[in-house]
């Protein structure tokens, strides 16, 4: 291949396989992967979780996690063999020449040091520049990225700076000594929207200005079409395949990957409104409330009927969770009541009724740990069979076996396995089966497919809508998604900083006019136009997306 | 404020325990002093004379309002001796804060001696081998610093004796310190006992250090240190001890307030003239205002360091320093 022969090629990974270590054996994650990269040139590394990206994204510089371990193949950065150099030669390139972007800079941030500190860091050990020189020119760079403050935020210590600087001033950091490639590891997954579109617009002028090679590392592939010159789809340690940009997206080859593209396709229709004088299963009624003295909600009011999904929508902070945490009793509102079924429910959830008590289920986002590590499948639905229904013995196994049913999980299969047997996706399954078997009629969803791939969470989205129509569930959603509301809402509930600032249903939220909020949410999230991000800052420019748009509203 | 508050509080509570406890104690010193003999008539003499038939309370609160004032009253031992001697009890040579005062003295001296030289060497020793970690260098630490903390204080005293002061005279077999010494004659006195100590300290605050750090050595931060180049040791030293500092610090608060409240067994072998001994002595001789003098101090240490440690470790943690 002439390609090869080309001066420009930066980084050269041929047949790429790496082992894990599990139970005493060594697993091949990753088998056989190969990847080009030009100078200045920025590839997009996508896939589910497993699919082993950052693991070869962490490879191409040279680096294992422990427990893993490149078991063949090659990997050469500017002619320096990677996988045979020893540790000082690696060293020396780290951070210098190749430089890394973690998924959360909250926790990749040392909390002992200042930002600046650990900025000058690099340049300093490297020998690039003074501390004097590397701290100035950090402050060029966080001017350049736009950060608040460019002069003095770095002299802040990390928990003092918002997740979306930490993360613009983790890509400075990166930046510092001008290296050759950045590798991205999911750098947006943890933002919100109107915080990741600034972050995806400051990494991309930046790389743009000083030419940076980038493998840019992400399971979203609306964020990849704005970031990547071309993409390589990855399955559990498998290339699919690779194209550029444009082509990836709109004539993917393999069915694998046409089926991520098509993730997107599904959409509930909205059911018809319900009847004016109908008496919602839940009312939050001018709910007011605090954290000790700190309030976090303000006068909520919404309603969820019978059958319906109510999506609660917005930021981070915005108050959606303690909402949900108010409905429950876990935190007994300032002001305002709860109704249930037009009856008001005791505040604190100590005072309710085990019947009561029964009607409200949650489901949470984290079901690794939402579920006890230590108990059977089988025990940790039984529970709430008995508790709630009184069952035992064979009658307690045998709802337990429909329940599963329910979740599509195959009971003989599943009941005595240990949470840590099962993948994310069933995990989440079994917190629905928990929720489900306490016989409720208004099951809260908070985050519940965050956590998980797009194709295992729409399977989830798909259960969810399934179960609703066949046990007039009523749902509050509470998500940061907009796609997932999509997908599956009948009405919105949109969230800031503890108001509700619009509400109504679905066909009307997602259609202008909107309000601004609502407006500003909605062009926040990336779509699959490589184009989208250049169209959307031609037409709004920098200082009206994201953030900087939500601080202008006041 | 509130923390130290807390502590006037604990201290408080321990002085009742002390108090209660010291006088749940069977026998008295009336009883001690005297013998088997004694006829209880000149048992109750003795006790009026020195006020131990008064009720528990008043006694309580007299010894109190006098510890604020760090007047522990007289020991009863001197008090005697001073009688003879002409004297009024209660003034002068006889009291408890007088017979104290030196010994606390010396115990402070040994207790900072042993902290200079044990702190720093248990802290390098557990980052060199959190750094060299499953070496042979970490297996040669960790054994010996536990083959030291498990054997039993005299035989290290011995040991370190045999081969320091006998087979290589150069320090003093014996510590017989006293307040006219230099500073230079009194640390060589001293350093064998606190060589001694050292040894037992050192495997707490050695493992403790070696694991805090190791601890952190998963998160991603020092992963993001590994990937900027940054050498192992930095790593260690620059990125891992100082957000393992907090239970560091802890650990070498609790071996303090056991320098100075432990060290009975390590006195007796070197005959330096410490508290402990002084202690063990009073309660041998139901000795009441000086056992009680004593456990006051002790306690006194324990949550005077404690409240340190907590104060550095909020020193040590930025999040704390500085809320958002």
């Amino acid at each position: 291949m002439a390609q090869l022969m080309d001066n420009d090629l930066l980084l050269k990974v041929r047949g790429l396989k790496i082992e894990g270590r599990a139970d005493e054996t060594w697993n091949q994650i990753v088998n056989g992967v190969d990847l080009d990269l030009k100078k200045g040139e920025v590839l997009g590394l996508i896939g589910e979780s497993g699919a082993g990206k950052s693991t070869v994204g962490l490879a191409s510089m040279g680096f294992t996690r422990d427990g893993c371990r490149i078991s063949g193949g090659s990997v050469e950065f500017d002619g320096i063999d990677l996988v045979n150099a020893s540790a000082n030669v690696k060293r020396q390139l780290l951070g210098k020449r190749i430089a890394y972007v973690a998924q959360s800079a909250a926790a990749s941030f040392n909390p002992a040091h200042k930002l600046i500190d650990q900025h000058t860091e690099g340049p300093t050990q490297h020998g690039v520049m003074s501390k004097s020189e590397s701290e100035n020119d950090g402050i060029e760079l966080y001017r350049k990225l736009r950060l608040p403050d460019p002069d003095s935020i770095g002299f802040r210590y990390p928990h003092q700076v918002s997740g979306g600087q930490l993360q613009r001033a983790m890509t400075a950091m990166a930046m510092a000594c001008r290296p050759d490639l950045i590798i991205f590891d999911e750098p947006t997954t943890a933002l919100d929207v109107t915080t990741q579109i600034e972050v995806l617009a400051s990494i991309r002028e930046i790389v743009e200005e000083y030419n940076t090679a980038a493998i840019y590392i992400t399971h979203d592939l609306a964020v990849v079409a704005q970031m990547a010159d071309k993409i390589k789809v990855l399955l559990k340690g498998d290339e699919v395949e690779e194209a550029d940009t444009r082509t990836m997206l709109s004539a993917p080859k393999e069915d694998y990957t046409k089926s991520l593209w098509a993730v997107r396709s599904f959409e509930r229709p909205q059911k018809p409104p319900v009847a004016v004088d109908a008496t919602p299963v839940v009312r939050v009624h001018n709910v007011t409330a605090a954290y000790g003295t700190v309030p976090v909600l303000h006068d909520v009011s919404f309603d969820i009927h019978e059958g319906r999904t109510v999506a609660v929508v917005g930021e981070s902070g915005s108050g959606k969770s303690t909402t949900a945490r108010c409905i429950t009793g876990l935190l007994p509102p300032k002001q305002g009541h709860i109704e249930f079924d037009g009856q008001p429910l005791p505040l604190d959830y100590r005072k309710r009724t085990k019947d009561q008590l029964r009607q409200a289920q949650m489901i949470y986002q984290m079901a690794d740990t939402a579920l006890n590590p230590r108990s059977k499948i089988g025990d940790i639905i039984g529970r709430p069979v008995e508790f709630y229904l009184g069952l035992k013995g064979a009658a307690k196994r045998k709802r337990v076996e429909e329940l599963l049913d329910q979740i599509e999980l195959e009971p003989s299969q599943y009941i005595d396995r240990l949470p840590s047997e099962l993948s994310g996706g069933q995990k989440q399954r079994i917190g629905i089966a928990r929720a489900l078997a306490a016989e409720p009629k208004f099951i809260i969803c908070d985050e519940v497919t965050s956590a998980l791939d797009q194709l295992v969470a729409e399977g989830i989205l798909r259960l969810l809508a399934k179960l609703q129509d066949d046990l007039k569930l009523s749902y509050m959603f509470i998500t940061h998604d907009l796609a997932t509301v999509k997908a599956i809402a009948d009405e919105v509930v949109v969230m800031k900083d503890g108001k509700v600032v619009e509400q109504g249903l679905k066909n009307d939220m997602f259609q202008p006019p909107h309000h601004p909020y609502t407006d500003l949410l909605l062009s926040s999230v990336p779509e699959m136009d490589p184009d989208w991000l250049d169209n959307l800052l031609a037409e709004r420019g920098v200082d009206n997306i994201g953030d900087a748009a939500v601080d202008k509203m006041g | 404020m509130q923390r130290l508050g807390l502590g006037l509080l604990t201290l408080l509570v321990v002085s009742i325990v002390i108090f209660v406890a010291v006088n749940a104690l069977p026998g008295d010193f009336a009883q001690a002093i005297l013998g088997q003999g004694a006829t209880p008539e000149a048992v109750a003499a003795f006790r009026e004379d020195l006020g131990l038939n008064r009720p528990y309370l008043t006694r309580y609160f007299e010894w109190l309002a006098g510890a604020v004032r760090f007047d522990f009253g007289t020991a009863y031992s001197q008090a005697q001796f001073a009688e003879f001697a002409g004297s009024d009890a209660g003034s002068g040579l006889g009291s408890v804060a007088e017979m104290l005062g030196p010994r606390f003295r010396n115990t402070i001296f040994l207790a900072g001696l042993t902290a200079l030289i044990a702190v720093p060497f248990s802290i390098t020793i557990g980052v060199l081998a959190a750094l060299y970690r499953n070496s042979v260098f970490d297996r040669v630490a960790n054994i010996s610093t536990l083959t030291s903390i498990s054997s039993p204080e005299f035989f290290l005293a011995y040991i370190l004796i045999l081969f320091l002061a006998v087979i290589n005279p150069i320090l003093p077999v014996l510590s017989l310190v006293n307040d006219e010494m230099a500073l230079t004659e009194r640390i060589r006195m001293t350093l064998l006992p606190a060589l001694t100590l050292t040894l037992v300290v050192t495997a707490h605050m050695m493992r403790m250090t070696r694991a805090a750090i190791i601890n952190l050595l998963a998160s991603p931060y020092i992963e993001m240190a590994r990937l900027k180049g940054i050498s192992p040791m930095r790593v260690i030293v620059r990125h891992a001890l100082p957000n393992a500092l907090a239970p560091i610090i802890n650990v070498i608060a609790l071996n303090l307030a056991y320098l100075i409240t432990g060290v009975v067994v390590v006195e007796v072998v070197f005959v330096y003239p410490g508290i402990g001994q002084l202690f063990v002595d009073s309660v041998k001789n139901r000795d009441i205002p000086v056992v009680q003098a004593c456990c006051l101090i002790f306690a006194a240490a324990y949550i005077l360091l404690n409240l340190m440690a907590d104060i550095l470790s909020i020193l040590s943690n930025p999040r704390l320093r500085h809320p958002k």
